[in-house]
This record gives C-alpha cells, structure tokens and sequence, in this order.
C-alpha cells in the first residue's frame, strides 16, 4: 500500500532512471557505436550521429591490429585472480586474529592496516620500483602482482573483520570445549560459517585488483606479453595512426568476460554489501 | 577500499576470549591436558597475522620510509646528495604548488559532492518498487566493475571535438558553432575530468547507499506513513538520519579515492592543457617518473601522506561525533 505509485510518480520515476542509467551506459553506448563505425567515417564533417552502413569488421580486424589482445585479456584476468587468490590466504587469518584473538600491539596495527588505505601506489612509485627491482620482480607477473596485494590486504582485512565478528562465538567455543586446536577451530568451525563473507570481500578485492591495473603495469612491466588489457591498449592511442573502431571494439570485448562473471556474481554482490558492508 | 566503513568499529570484543583457565570450576582432567597443547593466544594471533604484517612493511612501510628519506635528498637518476629541506622550501615558496594544492581540495570537494548526491539520487531510484528495478541494479555496475582506464578511452572519445557525440550532437542541434574539443581548454579539461570521476565513483556509492537503505526497518516508514507522513517527509526524517553513517562514511572514502584519483586525469589530460588539471597525486608522479627528480618528487608524496593523514583524523573524528548521534554502532 504505501509502495503504491500514482501513474505520473512511475512514469517520473522511470524518466529519473533513464537519464540516470544514460550517464551511467553513454561511454559504452559510445564505444560501441564507434566500433561499428568505418573509419573514413569519423572525420565527416558535419557530424553525424548515425552511419550509413555500420559494420562489425572492426572486431575481425582487431585480432590482427592488436595481436596480444587475447594475452592482454588474459593477463588482466589472470592477475585480478592471483592478486585475490593471495590476498585471501592472507587476509582470512590476519582478520580471524583480529576479530576474535587478543595480542600485543593489536590496536597500533589494525590502525596501521587502516592507514595504509589512505594512500595509494601512485606516491611510493620509486621506492616501490626499487624494492621490485631488489627482489628481481620487474618486468614479471609478480611486479603487477605484488603491490596489487599489499594495497588490498587492509582493505580485506577490515571488511572480513567484521563479518566474522558476527559469527556466533559459542560455537567456537564450543569445538574448545571438545578438545579441537585452534587452527582446527579456524578451519573446520569459522570459515565454514564465514563462506557468505568471504565471497563478499573475494568479489570486493577482485573489482579492486581488476580494476586498478594500469598503474603498475606501465611503471613496473615493460614486458608486452603479459600487459594487463587497459595497458596493453594504451599503448595504441600514443600512435600516430589509431584504428579507434578497432580499438574501441577490443576495449569492449576485452571487458566482457569480466562483465559476465559480475552478472552471475552480481546477486551477492549486492546482498553482501546489505548483509555486512552496512551496519545498521 | 571500504575499509572506513568499519572505522568506528569498537574493538572491545578482543577481550572476550575463551581461556580454558578462566572457567570457575575445576577442569576434569582430560581437558587440563587438552590446554597444554593449545598455543598461546598472543602468540597463535601473531602467528596469524605475521604475513600480512610482512607484505605490509616490505611492499609499503619500507617505501614509504625511503620516500621520507628520499625527500631530504636531491635524487635523481646520477645519485643521492643531502639538501635538508631544501625540496620541501622551494615547494612551500612556490605558488604553482600552493595552485595544485588548492585545485587538488576544489577536484576532491566538487566531485565528491556530486558523487554523494547522485549516489543518493541513484539509490532511492534503485530503491523505488518499480518492476524492473532488479535490472536498473545490474546495468549500474559497468563503470565500477571494469578498468578504470578502459573507461577512460570512452570518455576520451566522448570528449573529441570531431568524433564524440557531445560535441556532434551538440552542433547538430546547433549549441556549438564548430567542434568543441573538451579537453583541450584549461577550464573545459578541468571539468571534464571531473564528470568522468564521477563516472566512475558513482556506482559504488549508489550501491552502498541502496544497500543501507535496504537496511532501514520497515517498521518506521510504515509507522510514519500511518500517521500520514508523504514520501518527502519519509526520506528527510527517515531514510536520511538512517543512514547518515553510511553516508559520512562513504564520503570520507570517495574523498580518499578521489584525492589519489590518477589515471583518469593522466589518460584524459596529463594533467594538461597547461597544468590546469593538474592535482597533487599527477604533479607527483611527473616531478617523480616524469622528470626522474626523485627527491622532490619524494617531498610531494610526503606532503599527499600528511595532508590525508590530517584530513582523515579531522573526518575520523567527526564521524564519531556523527555515529554517536545517530546512535550507530
């Protein structure tokens, strides 16, 4: 009942929507139209927004312009996961002892932890290209790899705490009683009750790590074989003679895995962020 | 990346650990020998935490110790000298710096504003029960689920004068004379670079927002909707006081984010046409990267370290204030 629109509050609401999601999609919608534009197109004069005769060549063409397309798409996906995945092993600990142990020094590192959030790659760049090179990572997976899981860990620390704050307290205590240890306690009775979260703050790293490649990538890799998708195709637009349908084309379809992963992903997506993100 | 969030978070559950020697009556004595192979609690935690801590101080603590040292010296690609402070005077004197300074705070406070308000605007949208609404969910997500430089490039496109479709459509209707190239003017560039930050901010502020509106008992919409209160007086009084830690929070957080905000500025404009979209975080990177001038490269990533380290205590200690007010944990 009190849900209950009138017909001009829907049709507003929807208008509301629809300009929203424009400035939302019109950098996609954009991409896409330019990749189906031909070339000799683009420099009419004056404008026109639609093409006589659009065409999908762009995207055959492309695997041939950008011959590392597939690596590059790879490399990102590739990456995004191995930073996850190493994250992970380290955050699900390190928050366990956090949410529920007491030791020294507890408060000064969790609010060290936070502090590390603050400030991202861009300021450490020399100190943190000389380290890489020190340890031989440069030019590797790992130098993309690496600073992608330091700057992730607080984050995945911080969130994971908290989820697992509100995970019942007497069944651990509980399994104590029985005789179990505690790193059987962790595994056997926390993390099974913890996977919901998990996924959660796994999707949240993912998008990080996925999303904040480029940065890395063009200061400590110069490796073209394993660019990352965003640097990869950077490298195109300083050129001087840019085939952007095809850029445009490559740009879009090496987004789109990752773009049907989040459709399935999106469900706990959204219901980890009410379930724990947000504390009533 | 959410982290602040949970910064009021109280820690006091830590002390609330099961001992086995804790317990009031005695022990049989199976369970006395069951103690002996338990580690110790602080010990078994460091355990836990050891790694993390490690990735930490080599990948960050250690740099960041050097980039402290490295702005004492004048470094460059032929060595190290000490100069004192002589990269933090000629910052401290220079009024390009104190430019960057000031348009760096302009870029944080207008996008983030924007961010917050369509975010909020965004999510009761998304929050209205309107069928479809599942799918308007979905079709949010893109700008925060892809690189951010692949977004980037649309914009990029977006903005050219001759190819975009702002200004095409917009001489089509015959708004502009001739082609309007967005980033090549100093105010133009500025701007535009904005309204892609806020591009890519605004999904996830409007997913948390939603998500805390989801958060709101039903109990009081309907209480108050029985006592004839209108859509307009609901929002205001309750969905706002509601999730006004949320909104403080993500804030501080989209602030953070777009202070540090890099490489949209440096793929749109290089922080260009003539600095004028130039912030802290891009004059750092090209002073440092750019120039190969380590040393005050270094004292301008020290100033970025102070300055959100005193701009976060300064919101931490607000968002307090607000959390208590609105009686969220």
């Amino acid at each position: 009942m009190m849900d209950r629109y009138t017909k001009w509050q829907m049709a507003g609401i929807y208008v509301c929507v629809a300009i929203f999601l424009t400035f939302v999609l019109l950098p996609f919608f954009e991409m896409f139209m330019a990749s189906l534009r031909p070339l000799e197109h683009l420099f009419r004069s004056p404008y026109q927004f639609w093409s006589d005769d659009f065409s999908f060549d762009a995207y055959h063409k492309m695997w041939e312009t950008v011959p590392l397309l597939g690596r590059y798409i790879f490399n990102s996906i590739f990456i995004a996961f191995s930073v996850t995945g190493i994250t992970m092993v380290i955050v699900v600990p390190a928050a366990y002892a956090f949410a529920r142990l007491d030791f020294p020094f507890k408060k000064a590192t969790l609010g060290i932890f936070l502090g590390v959030n603050m400030f991202t790659g861009a300021v450490l760049l020399i100190p943190l290209y000389r380290v890489l090179r020190s340890l031989g990572l440069l030019n590797t997976y790992w130098a993309m790899i690496v600073p992608g899981v330091a700057f992730l860990i607080p984050t995945g620390i911080w969130l994971l705490r908290s989820y697992l704050e509100k995970i019942p307290r007497e069944l651990e205590e509980a399994a104590f009683v029985d005789g179990a240890s505690r790193m059987y306690t962790l595994r056997r009775v926390v993390l099974p009750l913890a996977v919901p979260g998990l996924i959660v703050v796994g999707v949240a790293v993912f998008i990080g790590a996925y999303a904040q490649q480029f940065l890395f990538a063009i200061t400590f890799n110069q490796t073209r074989e394993l660019q990352p998708l965003p640097a990869g195709l950077y490298e195109f637009i300083g050129y001087q003679s840019v085939t952007w349908n095809e850029m445009m084309a490559a740009a879009l379809v090496g987004v789109l895995p990752v773009m049907v992963i989040f459709l399935f992903l999106q469900k706990y997506l959204v219901a980890g962020l009410t379930a724990g993100a947000v504390k009533e | 990346m959410v982290s602040f969030i949970y910064a009021t978070d109280s820690n006091d559950h830590c002390s609330g650990e099961l001992r086995l020697n804790d317990t009031p009556f005695s022990l049989p004595q199976t369970k006395t020998a069951q103690r002996s192979k338990t580690l110790p609690e602080g010990f078994f935690a460091w355990l836990l935490v050891a790694p993390a801590v490690l990735f930490i101080a080599v990948i960050v603590a250690w740099p960041l110790a050097e980039t402290i040292r490295l702005s004492f010296m004048e470094a460059g690609l032929g060595g190290e000298k000490y100069v004192g402070l002589a990269n933090y005077e000629d910052l401290v004197t220079s009024r390009k710096f104190h430019e960057i300074i000031v348009r760096t705070f302009y870029w944080m406070f207008l996008s983030v504003a924007l961010k917050l308000v369509l975010g909020l605007i965004g999510a009761t949208l998304l929050n209205a029960a309107v069928p479809g609404r599942a799918l308007f969910r979905v079709l949010v997500m893109p700008p925060w689920v892809i690189p951010i430089a692949i977004g980037c490039i649309g914009w990029l496109w977006l903005y050219n004068g001759h190819f975009g479709v702002l200004s095409g459509v917009a001489q089509n209707f015959g708004l502009i004379d001739g082609p309007f190239e967005f980033l090549a003017h100093k105010r133009s560039a500025f701007y535009s670079a904005i309204v892609t930050d806020v591009w890519v901010g605004v999904p996830m502020v409007t997913l948390f927002f939603l998500a805390a509106m989801q958060g709101v008992s039903r109990d009081l919409y309907e209480a108050a909707w029985v006592d004839g209160a209108g859509r307009w007086y609901r929002f205001r009084r309750i969905t706002i006081p509601q999730i006004m830690p949320v909104i403080v929070s993500m804030s501080l957080l989209s602030a953070i984010f777009t202070f540090n905000s890099f490489e949209i500025i440096w793929i749109l404009t290089e922080g260009g046409p003539r600095g004028a979209s130039t912030t802290l975080i891009v004059d750092t990177y090209k002073t440092a990267i750019g120039n190969y001038k380590f040393g005050e490269g270094s004292a301008r990533a020290v100033i970025i370290v102070l300055l959100l380290g005193a701009f976060s205590l300064a919101y931490l200690f607000f968002l307090n204030k607000v959390n208590k007010k609105y009686g969220a944990k």
